[in-house]
């Protein structure tokens, strides 16, 4: 029985570790695409470029205008004399928004009737555009809040401390400058050992059924845990290693603060990676070429990389979705990694996640070992 | 002594057809048996059961005594089986291959190497223990399959269309391993669709659509085939087989890849004629002569008495 296992073990490891390629694909790609998606990925919106139309050409319309200049969200990008350009800029995505003053825009304020800002957006990203409207809205109300209160004040009805504003008192807790680079890196981790683990388990198993040596397997005497064990193992230890390895590039490259305790990370990515041997044993289950396995891949990844609450909220997705996230072993994965990482929470409030992985794991090991057969029937 | 394999109305079943339909045929120790007949006749399927990779859907079968279908485990490990192409990592070794199989099978360091520097001799691969798989040539690659499948000493090899596609030499050298065997006491079953390779077994089996035909000594095989076969090699086989199909002395036309085979009473006496046939017809054709009958040839004239009532 030992003799079996030791057998499959260093046949695994040999063809692992023998051809160079092989040896830099399990490791490097990891790293770089850390690099990439941890400067990539992120739903902050700045830099927005914007074409200006003056038509009021007024102190008030230039005063308003500098405040777009001035903010880290917009670049002004031009100054137009004409509203027929704002289409063309638009259409060819030189500017993602253009602000129109019309004339007689200051004259309105100072009578204290509702001055117009025209706002023309490219909201094909419906995300980017409502990000920028917010953000003019927020500029706009704050420069009609101080014209007024310059204007009260000229009057001389009320002293300065009369006029009623509310102030907001901000109090972030784990992550005090909303850096979302922090927020993303450790799901990042997470999406990275999720496609590794699933693609290496799957595509060596039918690697093997490609070229012959699984039917070849099949008429041994060794058992199908035995060669499951073999199979799996070798990619078990090569997954906790890119999960050290991203992580130490996710805390040390991107700065982002490691609170909690390496043994809550270590026994949630156990547990996940189990969950990913399982899922790749069931693709290797359902697949006759490598092929297959890549397109099974596929399906498998991008769903549960968009409903493991990665980008989009989970609270933000209709509540028959949010009740399926619960079977997706990555939703709980990144709420231990974001814990660890940000929140320096322990295994007192991470437990249920550990908890819904390990039945998750439990259950897909057990449905593949019971279909990966030793026969060709 | 009991047969070493043990088929008693073995079937399988796929969807629309009946790969196997009750075989029955024994193999004893230090006998070659082969299974002979066209793509289709079942004989990898037959050879997949015993393997216990595929599960029969009726009768039985016994190889080294265990039942397959209650105790395949327990037949795998005393039995080998060689598909087309045996299953060698190309990126390991020669040396870690049969390490790789010793070590499923179960086999001790000692016995590996003692067993494996036998068998490496015997097929002229000891100065290669070091070159990776992929990097041999068809023949060694197969030589170091059987090595492989050999390694537990097996009682029992079941071989498919072992020497498809070898050089002679490995050919050569692939049968003397086998013949060595059969004085250990193993029992092998091979298919085969060349008949050179069925006349070096001691019986065969001559499959059709999954039923067997007839099981006997090789020469008694060739018996059946009353009569010479004449190949025609050329472009128009229909048509030459249209032509050439009723005339006298021929008793079977057979489509076959570059032309036609037919089968006649005396080749000496019909050449001439059909010659002249094909000229009067019009017909073009790059070769007409007598040949050695192959198996279709065989098989043709076992079975045309059936189809032709």
């Amino acid at each position: 029985m030992l003799r079996r296992l030791r057998g499959m073990l260093v046949k695994e490891f040999i063809q692992v570790f023998r051809d160079t390629r092989t040896r830099t694909l399990l490791f490097a790609p990891p790293i770089i695409q850390m690099l990439i998606f941890g400067y990539a990925a992120t739903l902050e919106v700045r830099h927005i470029p914007v074409a200006a139309l003056d038509y009021d050409n007024s102190q008030v319309s230039r005063e308003l205008l500098s405040r777009f200049t001035a903010s880290p969200y917009f670049d002004v990008r031009a100054y137009l004399n004409d509203r027929r350009e704002i289409g063309d800029l638009i259409d060819r995505g030189e500017v993602t928004v253009a602000l129109q003053i019309n004339g007689g825009f200051a004259q309105d304020l100072r009578k204290g009737q509702p001055a117009r800002l025209q706002v023309i957006v490219d909201s094909s990203n419906s995300n980017t555009a409502l990000v920028a409207v917010g953000y003019i809205n927020q500029i706009a109300a704050r420069y009609a809040q101080e014209f007024q209160r310059t204007q009260l004040l000229r009057t001389s009805l009320f002293a300065s401390s009369q006029i009623p504003s509310i102030v907001l008192e901000r109090r972030p807790l784990f992550n005090i400058n909303f850096d979302s680079q922090w927020f993303f890196v450790p799901g990042v981790i997470g999406n990275l050992i999720l496609v590794m683990v699933v693609s290496l388990t799957a595509f060596a198993i039918v690697r093997e059924r490609e070229i012959g040596t699984l039917e070849q397997i099949m008429v041994t005497p060794i058992g199908r845990l035995e060669f499951i064990l073999g199979k799996t193992l070798p990619f078990f230890l090569i997954g906790l290693f890119d999960t050290a390895l991203v992580s130490l590039v996710g805390t040390f490259w991107f700065g982002v603060p490691f609170r909690g305790s390496i043994g809550v990370l270590a026994i949630g990515s156990i547990l996940f990676i189990l969950c990913m041997l399982g899922i790749g044993l069931f693709i290797s289950t359902i697949s006759r070429t490598q092929q297959q396995a890549m397109v099974s891949g596929f399906f498998f990844n991008m769903p549960a990389i968009t409903f493991s609450g990665f980008g989009t909220p989970i609270s933000s997705m209709p509540e028959w979705l949010q009740t399926l996230t619960y079977l997706n072993p990555l939703r709980y994965f990144l709420e231990i990694l974001r814990g660890v990482y940000l929140k320096g929470v322990g295994l007192d409030v991470l437990w249920p996640q550990m908890v819904g992985m390990g039945l998750l794991g439990s259950i897909m090991l057990a449905i593949s070992v019971a279909r990966f057969q030793k026969s060709l029937d | 002594m009991p047969p070493s394999v043990a088929t008693s109305d073995l079937t399988k079943r796929f969807p629309g057809i009946t790969a196997v339909n009750r075989l029955t045929f024994e193999v004893h120790a230090g006998e070659i048996f082969g299974l002979v007949g066209p793509d289709g006749a079942g004989k990898t399927t037959t050879l997949r059961m015993l393997a216990g990779v595929l599960s029969p859907d009726g009768g039985s079968a016994t190889v080294a005594g265990a039942d397959i279908a209650r105790e395949p485990e327990a037949a795998k490990a005393r039995l080998s089986y060689m598909p087309q192409r045996f299953g060698l990592y190309e990126d390991l070794t020669v040396a870690e291959n049969i390490r790789f199989y010793a070590d499923v099978f179960g086999v001790s360091r000692e016995e590996r190497e003692a067993r494996a520097r036998q068998l490496l001799d015997a097929a002229g691969m000891s100065p290669f223990t070091t070159r990776s798989a992929g990097k041999l040539s068809g023949g060694m690659k197969q030589k170091l399959g059987l090595v492989c499948a050999l390694i537990h000493r097996p009682l029992v090899i079941l071989l498919d269309e072992p020497t498809n596609g070898v050089d002679p030499v490995s050919r050569r050298d692939f049968w003397r391993i086998l013949y060595s065997l059969l004085n250990e006491g193993i029992a092998i079953l091979m298919s085969t669709s060349y008949l050179d390779e069925a006349e070096r077994c001691h019986r065969v089996a001559l499959l059709h659509q999954g039923r067997m035909l007839y099981c006997e000594t090789p020469v008694e095989l060739k018996r059946r085939l009353h009569g010479a076969v004449v190949s025609i090699v050329g472009h128009e086989a229909r048509r030459i087989r249209a032509a050439l199909g009723g005339a006298a002395g021929v008793l079977n036309a057979l489509l076959v890849g570059d032309g036609v085979h037919l089968v006649v009473d005396d080749a000496g006496r019909r050449i001439p004629e059909l010659q002249a046939a094909l000229q009067t017809a019009g017909l073009v054709f790059d070769r007409l002569e007598e040949i050695e009958p192959t198996i279709e040839d065989l098989f043709v004239a076992a079975t045309s008495k059936e189809r032709k009532p």
